[in-house]
C-alpha cells in the first residue's frame, strides 16, 4: 500500500512538473496575467485610491469581497476549534502549592476545590519552574512586538503588511506571554468570552463598513460612498476605508489566534498548558 | 560570481520537506516545517512577493510552528508508521 502511495505521489509530481512546462515565464510581459489586467492596476491604482501598496489595494478594495470571506474563513478556524476541544468538564486532580511553605498539595477528589488566593496556589500537573530570564527578556519583548503590530496593520496601505499579517503577530505575542509564563497569566488577563467577542466583532467590523456603503447610495464595499461620513480629504477615502476593514480584520485575526492555540495546548480546558 | 541564490534557497527547501516527512520524531518535524516555511519567505521575498513573504514568515513559520508544538505536546511525540 505504501509502495502504492509512493508510485500515485510520484506520477502526480512527475504531471505537475510537466504541466509547469508551459508555464510563461517569471516577469514575462507577454503573459496573459501581465497582459490585461495587472497593467490596469498598476496605472491606475494610486490615481484611484490613494494607496502606493498595489497589494493592499486589490485586497481590500478591488477584490474585498474573497478577504472579506477569508476573514469569515479565519473566523470559523477559531469556532470549529472551539466546538471541537473545549472541554467544560472539570479536571479530577488538581495540583497546589501552599505557598508559605512550599508544599505541594495533590488532590484527587474533583469535588474538593482549594480556594486560591494568599495561602494557596494553583499548579500545573507538569510544571516546571519558569526561568527568569526568560520571564524578564518576554516582559521586555512583548510590548514591542505588540507596537510592531500596530505598525504593520496601520501602515498595511503603505508598505508590506495588513490585517492578516498584523493580527498574527499580535496574537504571537499574546502566546509568547503564555509560553513565557504559563496559560494561566493570559486567560487571567484576556477572558475566554472577550476572545470569543473579539473574533466576531472583527468581521462584524469588515462587514459592518462593507454594508454602510450601500445605504449612502453605493455598492456593497464601495468606499468611496463613505466621504460625507468622514472629515477630510475625500480623495483619501478609499485608503481610510481600508485601513478601517484592515483593523476589522486584525482583531478577528488576534482573537482567533489565540483561542486556537489556548484550546490546543490545554486540550480544551483552559487550565495548563506549555 | 553571481550565485543563483533562488536555486540553493529552492534546494533547502525541497531538502527541509523531504526531511519533514521521513523524520520520526514530530517536534523535529514541526521545526522543520517552521524551516520549510522560513525558506518559502526567503523564495517570495527573492521573486519580489514582499507581502507574501511577510505572511508566510508571520503565518508559517511562526505562528503555526507553536501550534505544532502545541498538538505534539498534547498528543504522542513518536510516529506509529
Amino acid at each position: 500500500m505504501k509502495f502504492l502511495g509512493f508510485i500515485i505521489v510520484c506520477l502526480t509530481g512527475a504531471l505537475l512538473l510537466y504541466g509547469t512546462g508551459e508555464f510563461p515565464d517569471w516577469g514575462d510581459p507577454g503573459s496573459p496575467a501581465s497582459m490585461h489586467l495587472s497593467n490596469d492596476y498598476i496605472e491606475k491604482v494610486v490615481e484611484q485610491t490613494q494607496v502606493p501598496n498595489l497589494v493592499t489595494a486589490v485586497l481590500a478594495d478591488y477584490r474585498g469581497f474573497d478577504t472579506m470571506f477569508e476573514t469569515a474563513v479565519v473566523f470559523c478556524a477559531g469556532l470549529a476549534c472551539f466546538l471541537l476541544l473545549r472541554d467544560f468538564r472539570e479536571k479530577k486532580e488538581r495540583f497546589y502549592r501552599h505557598v508559605p511553605t512550599g508544599v505541594i498539595l495533590h488532590v484527587k477528589d474533583s469535588k474538593k476545590i482549594l480556594k486560591t488566593g494568599k495561602e494557596f496556589e494553583h499548579m500545573d500537573k507538569d510544571w516546571v519552574p519558569s526561568d527568569l530570564i526568560i520571564k524578564t527578556v518576554c516582559r521586555i519583548l512583548i510590548p514591542f512586538i505588540q507596537i510592531y503590530a500596530l505598525y504593520v496593520v496601520a501602515h498595511g496601505d503603505f508598505s508590506p503588511g495588513g490585517g492578516f499579517q498584523g493580527g498574527v503577530i499580535f496574537g504571537s505575542s499574546l502566546i509568547l506571554l503564555a509560553i513565557s509564563y504559563d496559560l494561566k497569566t493570559l486567560v487571567r488577563r484576556i477572558k475566554e468570552k472577550v476572545l470569543g467577542i473579539y473574533a466576531a466583532v472583527g468581521v462584524l467590523i469588515y462587514v459592518g463598513i462593507a454594508a454602510i456603503c450601500m445605504p449612502m447610495g453605493g455598492n456593497f464595499l464601495d468606499y468611496s460612498k463613505l466621504a460625507p461620513l468622514v472629515p477630510g480629504d475625500p480623495h483619501h477615502i478609499r485608503a481610510l476605508g481600508m485601513l478601517g476593514v484592515e483593523i476589522g480584520v486584525g482583531i478577528a485575526v488576534t482573537a482567533v489566534m489565540v483561542i486556537i492555540y489556548i484550546n490546543i495546548v490545554s486540550e480544551g480546558r483552559h487550565d495548563e498548558g506549555l | 560570481m553571481h550565485w543563483p541564490i533562488d536555486l540553493i534557497v529552492l534546494t533547502f527547501v525541497i531538502f527541509c520537506a523531504i526531511a519533514a516527512i521521513s523524520v520520526k520524531d514530530l517536534l523535529a518535524t514541526s521545526i522543520l516545517f517552521g524551516a520549510y516555511s522560513f525558506m518559502m519567505c526567503l523564495l517570495w521575498a527573492v521573486m519580489g512577493a514582499v507581502d507574501v513573504a511577510f505572511t508566510e514568515a508571520s503565518v508559517g513559520a511562526g505562528v503555526s510552528t507553536v501550534f505544532f508544538v502545541a498538538a505534539v505536546f498534547r498528543t504522542s511525540r513518536r510516529t506509529k508508521d
